[in-house]
């Protein structure tokens, strides 16, 4: 054990006391080529049955630039508005002990269990101008269910989830005395919650918004029951990939997938990489 | 001293106030709806649509999905957090994107992807189809979208999880002569029950849940590769709401069942207060 | 709270920790032999669920083995559209007794419903339809098309190989408070209109076609007035469900729009079943035949041996008590005297055939295909 670590010190200059990192980074890239990156592969070879010029023309169409542009827009949007208020409930749930915290608890993970039908339904019946919350809202003028930001409840509902289960198990493992003696020194809740309690929460509730925005970017059968999709307006990218299908277009269906795939990885990759910044700056 | 207490107490009852609301507003309306369409026609009739051979052939299926997908991405998750978690090694932000990457694939294309690797027209199918063996439009393709879907659940919810805990624990026990192994079951995996407790449930939700992706490599045959979401579609197109309704809270319930077994082990974790064989007197160490 | 197996631990981290990691390497060399390490036993609960798990899901799976055939079975799959389902219930039942009491034989018929392009699809991609009973002949076409039956299938049967029709209706609101009677009325301004949207919804296409057909006999008429007059409807639709089922829920249930815009059979269930008297049904005056046809997969029923009990069944489809379910599904029988039981129900109307459009390739390439005429509405 004394040589693979001194062996490995020399190697990764931190890393160097834990063993299983190889076999674990072998059979994280085994599993991972199985079930994802040669199964997504697929996108690509399909894709590429087009030729570069016809690819340009189906994913530069207005219709398929609309669509990117409502997607990715709409989920952004959601996962921004779930961090706080998943940040909220992971608070209140995993901090304050009130009648009905382990139901609050529970609900959490409705929007998961739920088939996402079941929950466009669900919400569509809320919000539409007939429903329990739409037929107040009406004659406000505000319209929610069969417009974009219809696609944004179902996408903050959808999301939710995620930004709260990520945030929760940091904040119960979260060591209390810092924050004791924060105040103890004279510190306000609200100084303690910015300078140490938010340092440490942040890069979880960093990776909360990445699922949720992840989550939502694909999202497809609960869309589509609230957001209306009439063309340019409330269409998705995902429901353009089914109209493609429609036509027996697996190259246009692919091609569609390959652009949401690459714009999903970047930003993607820009927010983890933000989140590793940020949980590194955390440890020192 | 009463002053920034009483405030406390304020900002405290006005933060769960708020929580409550929007837990409300976001979740408990939606069940409302659920619930309440499930039981609008009576509960005979809640009890007829749940008891159907056809409801409870696709209960049978999701249930066996869900139990081989998810101790699948639960191992994968704990080695997958691991390896990320505690070592720094070049492209480590890469691959966790890469992990997470299943999630923003939409569903209707993480099933077209197995069609068209295991499809009649597929890379792989032909081949497969001569050998007899059956992927897609059977349970085996079933299981591989409900793995693609849940994919990056359990590794998502250890990564920040061991990433805040640090290598600290480990290391002390290591130098304390323990094996590896050893400091895996003693000492990493009680650290990370919670992060794992959440991404198993997560993942357990998702797998019984997931809609879009099982859909595209069900078939929908009745009774036979139909799972209860493609069952509840099935029941909803039919205009027979009341019974799609009463279908989906079967999976709500199902879900509750998890949170019932995660509120069974935290009670478990409160008995047993005494502290682990592992850790002799302090005075014995150095 | 849940951080108590931890504590123990941390004490022992701060103990064996000191300042840097040379230290607490040394130190753990003049340590290992005092520490009296247990075994890795599976004490904690974690790793015994971990083991459990993967046992319990192999014995559901040798519990959920799929059933074999028995002798003297026959199994078919029926992969069909959306809205029959009830309607092959009754006619499975049906024909099963049917070919009992004739011949003494079990015939076992699955089936499978979703979106009709999607369902040829999926027979496509290796689902083993024995029979499929789609929405339109295009998607029969697109299986022709990779040699799974002949291409000559639509004459295999009666009737184009439809044996029963619907047409294409208004489902408007009680009374017809906007006093919707015809194809005009549906682009006035103020008319909300619901119709699924005709890329993906097979069921869609026929409306689509029936109100381009209504536009192209009109005096004077010429494609760019029938697009027109397509792009004022479309511009009227409120709601572009994916789905011909979820068209009807957003109208019936949601109440957005003053018409719907419905297969004949989803217009007189929706009336009586789903919103008794709080519909009525306007024909207007031209309208489409919509022909879903069916057709034996050639391909599959060979390989599974199944080719005469396959025809058995769609040629069942024709009989008098076939057509007899059909109508009491609000299907427009083939069967004269049939129909003439069930007149009533299917007012007569000026009706315009997909042959009378070039056939269903052509309608695909005019209004369906990507930048014909229906994405044309949406690009000004």
């Amino acid at each position: 054990m004394t040589a693979t670590a001194t062996n490995s010190i020399s190697r990764w200059r931190v890393s160097g006391s834990l063993p299983g990192f190889g076999p674990s980074l072998g059979y994280t890239l085994l599993y991972l080529s199985l079930i994802v990156l040669i199964p997504l592969a697929m996108i690509l070879l399909r894709a590429s049955e087009l030729g570069l010029d016809a690819f340009i023309a189906k994913v530069s169409s207005p219709r398929a630039l609309a669509s990117l542009r409502i997607s990715f827009g709409c989920a952004l949007i959601a996962a921004a508005i779930n961090m706080p208020i998943g940040l909220l409930l992971a608070w209140v749930i995993s901090r304050y002990p009130f009648p009905g915290r382990r139901l609050v608890d529970a609900l959490i993970d409705l929007p998961i269990a739920l088939p996402t039908a079941v929950a466009g339904i669900a919400l569509t019946a809320l919000y539409a101008r007939n429903g329990w919350l739409g037929q107040w809202l009406a004659p406000l003028g505000i319209e929610l269910a069969f417009t974009p930001a219809g696609i944004v409840i179902a996408l903050v509902f959808v999301g939710l989830p995620f930004v709260v289960r990520t945030v929760q198990p940091v904040l119960q493992d979260i060591e209390h005395e810092q924050e004791e003696a924060a105040e103890s020194l004279g510190a306000t809740p609200l100084q303690t919650f910015v300078r140490v309690s938010l340092p440490t929460i942040a890069p979880a509730l960093l990776t909360g918004f990445a699922l949720a925005f992840a989550r939502g970017v694909g999202e497809y059968g609960s869309v589509i029951f609230i957001a209306g999709n009439m063309p340019m307006i409330s269409e998705i990218t995902p429901l353009l990939i089914v109209t493609q299908l429609e036509q027996y277009d697996y190259a246009g269906a692919t091609a569609l997938a390959l652009v949401m795939l690459l714009g999903s990885f970047a930003l993607l990759l820009l927010i983890n990489s933000l989140q590793a910044w940020l949980a590194h700056r955390g440890r020192r | 001293m009463i002053g920034p207490d009483r405030r406390y107490r304020i900002a405290r009852s006005a933060l769960i106030l708020g929580a409550l609301s929007v837990a409300g507003l976001f979740l408990v309306l939606p069940l409302l709806i659920v619930l309440s369409g499930a039981i609008a026609k009576g509960w005979s009739l809640y009890l007829a649509s749940i008891s159907e051979p056809d409801a409870l052939a696709a209960l049978r299926l999701t249930l066996t999905v869900t139990a081989i997908a998810v101790p699948l991405n639960l191992v994968f998750g704990v080695v997958a957090a691991w390896c990320i978690a505690k070592f720094e090694f070049p492209g480590r932000s890469a691959l966790i994107t890469l992990i997470d990457l299943p999630l923003a694939v939409s569903p209707v294309i993480s099933g077209l992807i197995y069609v068209l690797l295991f499809g009649a027209q597929g890379l792989l199918g032909p081949w497969l189809g001569e050998a007899g063996f059956r992927v897609i439009f059977a349970v085996p393709g079933i299981v591989l979208a409900t793995i693609f879907v849940t994919f990056p659940f359990v590794a998502r919810e250890l990564i920040p999880v061991m990433q805040a805990q640090g290598r600290d624990h480990e290391e002390a026990a290591l130098s304390l002569g323990a094996s590896g192994w050893q400091t895996f079951w003693r000492v990493t995996l009680p650290n990370i029950k919670w992060g794992l407790l959440y991404g198993v449930i997560l993942c357990n939700a998702r797998a019984m849940g997931e809609f879009g992706a099982v859909s595209v490599v069900s078939g929908h045959i009745r009774g036979k590769t139909n799972t209860l979401p493609l069952h509840v579609e099935i029941l909803y197109n039919e205009y027979q709401h009341t019974a799609a309704f009463a279908v989906a809270s079967l999976l709500v319930l199902l879900a509750l069942l998890t949170l019932v077994a995660k509120t069974w082990v935290e009670a478990r974790a409160h008995r047993d207060r005494h502290p682990d064989p592992i850790v002799q007197p302090d005075e014995e160490l150095p | 709270m849940p951080s108590q197996p931890r504590a123990p631990l941390l004490r022992m981290s701060k103990a064996a920790m000191p300042h840097d990691c040379n230290h607490a390497h040394q130190g753990s060399r003049a340590v290992t032999p005092r520490i009296d390490m247990p075994r890795p036993e599976f004490t904690s609960r974690t790793p015994v669920l971990l083991v459990l798990w993967p046992l319990l899901a192999a014995i559901a799976v040798s519990s959920c083995a799929p059933s074999t055939p028995v002798a003297g079975q026959v199994e078919l799959l029926n992969v069909s559209y959306d809205p029959t389902r009830a309607l092959y219930e009754d006619i499975n039942q049906a024909f099963a007794a049917d070919i009992r009491s004739r011949s003494g034989v079990e015939v076992v018929i699955s089936q499978s419903h979703g979106g009709s392009a999607k369902q040829a699809r999926s027979v496509l991609d290796g689902l083993e339809a024995d029979v499929v009973t789609l929405a339109l002949g295009h998607d029969i076409d697109a299986l022709a098309a990779n040699q799974l039956l002949a291409a000559d299938w639509q004459t295999r049967l009666p009737h184009n190989s439809a044996p029963y029709t619907s047409t294409v209706v208004f489902l408007v609101r009680k009374g017809n408070p906007q006093r919707i009677q015809d194809w005009p009325d549906l682009v006035r301004a103020g008319v909300g209109v619901v119709t699924p949207n005709p890329k993906t919804s097979g069921g869609a296409r026929w409306n689509y076609l029936a109100a381009w057909s209504y536009a192209m006999r009109q005096p004077g008429a010429d494609e760019t007035r029938a697009l027109a007059f397509v792009a004022a409807l479309f511009a009227n639709v409120r709601v572009l469900d994916s789905g011909a089922r979820g068209a009807t829920t957003t109208f019936v249930e949601r109440g957005i729009g003053d018409v719907l815009l419905a297969w004949e059979s989803e217009a007189l269930l929706a009336r009586d079943e789903l919103g008794a008297g709080a519909f009525d049904i306007v024909m207007p005056s031209l309208s489409i035949l919509a022909e879903p046809t069916v057709a034996v997969v050639d391909r599959v029923s060979a390989r599974h041996g199944t080719e005469a009990m396959a025809r058995q069944y769609l040629e069942f489809l024709y009989t008098p008590a076939a057509q007899e379910i059909i109508a009491r599904h609000h299907y427009r029988p083939r069967d004269p005297q049939v129909a003439a039981r069930h007149a009533g129900q299917f007012p007569e109307l000026q009706l315009v055939s997909i042959a009378d459009l070039g056939g269903w390739e052509a309608a695909h390439r005019a209004h369906f295909a990507d930048g014909a005429s229906f994405d044309r509405i949406y690009l000004k």
